[in-house]
């Protein structure tokens, strides 16, 4: 199939093959006119500390830039700085509590001035401004103080130790701010600054010509670029709106654009548009995993107000019998197949990604076991008793109350799973919510997927960067949604085990990358044996760009538009 | 009339102040959550953070006394100040969306040309197609035009745009390659070129759009003219040696025209209200997308303003609605 | 109809002895050919989706892996979709659901619509309140509404219907309550006409009691735009209620519709056009039927066509 080959090409040869070429793609700035992108969600605003959401920070990364990102492989690279500081070059302090930025010489804004040490230092008084709401809060979290001995030095210190220090100012949420541009827009007056927010000075290829919220952002090489003959392409149009399929049909059918971000299309459909030969599709593995949930507590309404919490134990999926029956009965590779195809792979880690964190323990759940998860149920003596074709424990019928967002996957996927249950004797209920009220936190609504009224739940998540620390700490005791947290919280299955509390709590004091990976992966096997959480989809990101753009190299751990200024214009 | 016209008006700013205050209520009873679109990886503790700043821990009362007088107070000073250069509005926080911190009315504002141009230009044309197809068909019921008119709008209304515009783009972008698949808002007409750029990018949209106004109109059009054809002073026209074609257009028609009034008159606001599934398929990005992100982002003072807008649009066509009825059918008293 | 047929049947009628007042309503719809051809149709889909389940009988939600995305053929006559599901038994089980959410929504707004409308109309009094209600109802933006119906009576409902049964009620309901605005105000406007006419007046003048007014001269006078309002309302409901189980409020995703049918195949139309073919032909030819029914009831309600 033609999408296999161009995908094989695109993950193993095509970064290798762009930079062979790259040579033969040089030339005078702007030299290759207009370059189209469409995201099939339009940005709103240019400022990532405004807006954490992904289409903002993909778009305000042609503007502004990070001290360092990551490239398409998860490694760090130095970006505004001149290296990224390690203990080994004497960068971070011994115990983690201060690191050092030298930024790179000759730095300009795209107005001309000097980038210096306050503009950084300036960025992160602005994300923690009081009363801003800052989305990136958690990038500044435990920074004391950031100090500017000198115009290109930028010393910050923690107020704990980090082992891994490299959250502020690093990645697409971080970026650097001008200062002069911002001085007046601190805290509560943040939103006052229309201008700045919709077109903030920054330091990278593209300055914006016209903001419209929502709908189209024009942008124009920045003239003061720190690379010659760089960005290739004049102008940018980035287009927003409308759905997927559209974006994917405008790049690949018709050749109206020449990037589509982001096509989470059933994978014949890509196959067929691909058919059309105007463009080739790109995909890249992150962390993202969707997953289905096994609610701990009993979601039962006739509990009142202590439905779903702690104090009422779930009748039967606290019973491990029951979960691992239900992972049995799962057949991950024909889900992966007919959802996501050369963009997906199925899986058993909650955490399969980056390579030295995939644990390879729990491999034996690939394999569908329908048989060996009805003799299971028999064993644990979960039978059916009245000949209804559902099984019961202690007299409860094993129903289940399934939820997920609406998305047309995660409907095959329901339709599948529901079906595989039935044949051990469980039956299941679909439901699926709006997206924009599931994922809300709205402690009103009933239908969030923090307070989890239901049984099991699917979703995908996945963790900024590379590193696991803060994901792998999610399923501790304290963060499980309850009423006294206003239903807040990252532990959905309400999983709590002390063993696994004091697992997360060495991970934050303990440095060394292998040290890390090793208790990282403990973690990850303790979730995946105890069949809390049931992994199926390992999820790639599939893009598209037009047969004549060159240069593109997806990056699933960073803004996808990292490298910009390398694009240029092939010949079809 | 006039009196009536006048005593209307007034007592629309109560209806519209209590319309404000239940959309007010629903939209804050409603579950949703401004931060709900933010990736998953920022914390809860940071996302609690942001709707403060948005302002969401104030009581329902207060937000909706600031927001009622930003729409009608500062909202109007800074069009003033806009048209005529001064500076009463300075210092007066305007309404501000949460989801890009700019001023809702310049959003709204940006969006009114594609909107106009795409949903005001297919109800125009819609509603020109389906007045002679309505008269025609009526007057010569169950012959071939009648038949086909019948089906051709049934059809039409029962198909929906999710699917025929998905349809007409799989045909005339990607088979034929005629038309742009995706509306250029940025787009501006100077010359006779752009124009028919213009004209390309819009028909798709358009005609997608028409199909259902004039199928909604022209069924409407000949049941009424059906009722009035048969009727006595039909016959009185008739007899008095009018010609058929007077008979017809003025008599009929005139008398026909009231559901067909108020069918248009529903529809107009309608209008700015933008066509959001036409809108998200051909990407015009009107105010039928400003509307749909808007609640999907939970964007409340977006979403507060664009539905009291077009609560206004609605009160006031159906008053003009009721005053046109008078015009119609002198017989109809309010007062 | 022809000249021919109306002498021959103004001959009948006077030579008949007096008769119920419906035969006659038959005899006269069964003259239009439109109509029964129509109601034909009705008929033929109404026993398909109630009878079809017990002569067709592959379960609409069994997924057969191996035999998905195929073409028609003697085991699938209407082909597979992309898990493998019969897309006969589909829209048979879809059809049963639509059929009924159409019927009863457009029931229910009409009755709504027709009762605001004529009220208003009629009674100067109750006008201007009731209009003001009806701009209000325009003015509610659906999503947010919807949503704040779910949140407050779907467990409710379930609990006391059951999960298919209190979904029914709520779709029915929602859609109902936010689509009836247009009918009243069409029909308000007529009757505002209607009740300065000469047999209005008429009527009037001997005392004929308020409800007997309104059943007798007013309601068969506005039947044709509420005939109208009924056929563009089952479309509409249909349409609706796909649009609703995207928000959740629906039915469950793999309880078939043929709105939800119609709306996952569109993704599919470049490769498999057949799939929207089957939802998008029954949805128009159903609406088609219903308008035809309607045009026939209409004529035959009519007595100056009736009795000539």
């Amino acid at each position: 199939m033609k999408y296999t080959t161009a995908l094989l090409g695109a993950v193993s040869a095509f970064g290798i093959a762009t930079m062979a070429f790259g040579a033969a793609h040089e030339g005078p700035r702007g030299r290759d006119g207009d370059v189209k992108i469409i995201y099939w969600q339009a940005p709103s605003i240019m400022n990532p500390y405004l807006s954490g959401g992904t289409k903002e920070l993909e778009a305000a990364s042609l503007v502004i830039e990070p001290l360092a990102r990551y490239d398409q492989d998860g490694n760090l690279m130095p970006w505004l700085a001149e290296s990224v500081p390690t203990v080994e070059n004497g960068g971070v302090n011994a115990d983690g509590t201060q690191i050092t930025w030298v930024l790179k010489e000759g730095l300009v804004w795209s107005d001309g001035s000097p980038v210096t040490s306050e503009d950084v230092k300036f960025s992160w008084e602005y994300c923690t401004a009081e009363g801003g709401g800052c989305a990136q809060a958690e990038k500044y979290l435990d920074v004391t103080a950031v100090d500017t001995p000198d115009d290109r030095t930028v010393v910050v210190t923690f107020g704990v130790g980090k082992p891994f220090p490299y959250g502020p100012f690093v990645g697409a949420q971080a970026p650097i701010i001008q200062k002069a541009q911002f001085a007046d827009c601190l805290g509560p007056k943040a939103p006052e600054c229309t201008d700045a927010n919709f077109n903030p000075i920054g330091t990278g290829p593209f300055t914006v010509t016209e903001f419209r919220p929502n709908d189209v952002i024009t942008l124009a090489a920045n003239e003061n670029y720190r690379e010659e003959g760089k960005p290739a392409f004049a102008t940018v149009t980035f287009k927003g709106g409308g759905d997927a399929t559209a974006a994917g049909r405008s790049v690949l059918e018709t050749g109206e654009f020449d990037y589509a971000w982001n096509l989470q299309l059933a994978p014949d459909v890509i196959a067929q548009m691909e058919a059309a030969g105007k463009g080739m599709t790109v995909s890249a593995f992150g962390t993202s995993v969707e997953r289905i949930m096994v609610n701990q507590t009993n979601p039962d309404p006739a509990l009142g107000d202590e439905r779903a919490t702690a104090a009422h134990p779930h009748p039967f999926l606290t019973d491990i019998a029951v979960r691992q029956a239900l992972s049995m009965a799962i057949d991950r590779a024909l889900l992966t197949e007919i959802g996501y195809g050369p963009a997906g792979t199925p899986t058993c880690n909650v955490l399969p990604a980056p390579a030295i964190y995939a644990s390879m323990a729990n491999d034996g759940c690939l394999v569908q076991d329908i048989a060996g998860a009805n003799a299971l149920l028999d064993g644990a003596g979960i039978v059916d008793t009245d000949g209804d074709g559902v099984r019961e424990k202690d007299g409860v019928p094993l129903k289940l109350l399934y939820q997920t967002s609406t998305n047309a996957v995660r409907q095959d996927y329901q339709a599948l799973i529901k079906q595989w249950w039935s044949e051990i004797g469980v039956e299941t209920e679909l439901r699926n919510i709006s997206a924009s009220v599931f994922f809300g936190s709205d402690p009103g609504s009933p239908d969030t997927f923090q307070k989890f009224f239901a049984d099991v739940e699917m979703y995908t998540n996945n963790f900024d960067g590379t590193d696991p620390e803060a994901y792998m700490a999610n399923w501790t005791c304290d963060q499980a949604p309850r009423p006294e947290t206003q239903w807040q919280g990252n532990n959905m299955p309400r999983y709590c085990d002390a063993a696994y509390d004091d697992l997360a709590a060495q991970m934050a004091q303990t440095s060394g990358l292998e040290a890390r990976a090793a208790l990282a992966k403990q973690m990850n096997d303790m979730l995946m044996q105890n069949y809390i959480m049931l992994p199926l989809t390992h999820r790639g990101r599939v893009s598209a760009h037009s047969n004549t753009l060159g240069g593109v190299v997806l990056n699933v751990w960073d803004s996808e538009l990292w490298n910009i200024a390398d694009w240029y214009r092939a010949d079809g | 009339m006039l009196t009536y016209t006048i005593r209307r008006l007034l007592l629309a700013i109560p209806t519209l102040l209590f319309i404000g205050l239940c959309i007010f209520l629903l939209l804050d009873l409603a579950p949703g959550d401004p931060t709900a679109q933010l990736p998953l990886t920022i914390p809860p503790e940071v996302k609690q953070e942001i709707r403060e700043s948005l302002g969401l821990g104030q009581p329902v009362h207060i937000r909706f006394w600031k927001w009622l007088v930003q729409f009608i107070w500062v909202e109007p000073l800074n069009m003033f100040d806009y048209f005529f250069g001064t500076a009463f509005s300075e210092g007066w926080p305007r309404i501000i969306s949460w989801q890009s911190r700019s001023p809702v009315m310049d959003i709204v504002v940006q969006r009114i040309p594609q909107t106009l141009w795409v949903v005001g230009m297919s109800y125009v044309v819609g509603v020109l197609i389906a007045l002679p197809i309505g008269i025609i068909s009526a007057y010569r019921q169950y012959s071939v035009f009648d038949q086909v008119g019948t089906f051709v709008s049934m059809i039409g209304y029962s198909v929906p745009p999710f699917f025929t515009g998905v349809l007409v783009i799989v045909i005339f972008s990607v088979q034929l390659g005629w038309l742009p698949s995706i509306y250029d808002t940025t787009h501006s007409v100077v010359d006779w070129e752009t124009f028919v750029f213009q004209l390309k990018q819009m028909v798709m949209p358009v005609m997608v759009l028409a199909l259902q106004t004039t199928a909604q109109i022209s069924r409407f059009m000949r049941a009424s003219m059906l009722d009035n054809l048969n009727q006595d002073y039909v016959r009185t026209a008739r007899a008095k040696g009018l010609s058929e074609q007077v008979v017809v257009l003025v008599h009929v028609l005139r008398n026909s025209m009231i559901p067909v009034v108020t069918v248009i008159a529903l529809g107009v606001p309608a209008v700015f209200g933008g066509a959001i599934i036409t809108e998200q398929i051909f990407k015009v990005n009107g105010i039928g997308q400003l509307l749909i992100t808007a609640i999907q982002a939970n964007d409340l003072p977006m979403v507060q303003t664009l539905t009291f807008i077009f609560a206004i649009l609605i009160v006031l066509f159906n008053l003009i609605a009721d005053v046109l009825y008078g015009v119609l059918d002198p017989r109809i008293r309010y007062d | 109809m022809t000249d021919q047929t109306t002498q021959a049947q103004a001959q009948a009628y006077e030579d008949r002895p007096p008769r119920n007042q419906w035969l006659d309503v038959w005899d006269q719809f069964k003259t239009h050919k439109g109509a029964l051809v129509g109601l034909a149709f009705f008929i033929f889909i109404i026993l398909g989706v109630t009878i079809g389940p017990l002569i067709w009988t592959i379960d609409a939600t069994y997924i057969d892996i191996r035999a998905r995305n195929e073409g028609p053929s003697l085991a699938h006559p209407f082909g597979t979709d992309q898990l493998g599901r019969d897309t006969l038994a589909r829209m048979i089980a879809g059809g049963q659901t639509s059929i009924a959410v159409g019927l009863t929504a457009m029931a229910l707004a009409l009755f709504l619509g027709t009762l605001i409308g004529v009220t208003a109309g009629f009674s100067k009094k109750l006008d201007g309140p009731l209009m003001r209600f009806t701009d209000l109802f325009l003015a509610l933006p659906l999503l947010p509404l919807l949503l704040v119906i779910i949140m407050l009576f779907r467990d409710r409902l379930r609990a006391t219907f059951g999960p298919e049964e209190g979904i029914f009620i709520l779709i029915v309901v929602v859609i109902g309550i936010t689509s009836w605005m247009n009918t009243a105000r069409i029909v308000r406007g007529d009757v505002l006409a209607l009740k300065e006419r000469e047999f209005v007046l008429a009527a009037r003048s001997i005392g004929t009691p308020a409800r007997r007014m309104v059943t007798r001269h007013i309601l068969p006078n506005v039947m044709s735009p509420i005939m109208v309002s009924a056929t563009l309302g089952i479309a509409n409901a249909i349409i609706t209620e796909s649009a609703l189980s995207f928000l959740g409020l629906g039915f469950p995703s793999d309880f078939p519709t043929w709105g939800r049918l119609l709306f996952d195949a569109t993704d599919w139309l470049q490769q498999h056009p057949e799939r929207v073919m089957w939802p998008g032909l029954a949805i128009s030819l159903t609406v088609l039927s219903v308008n035809y029914i309607g045009d026939g009831l209409r004529d035959a309600l009519d007595p100056r066509i009736r009795g000539r």
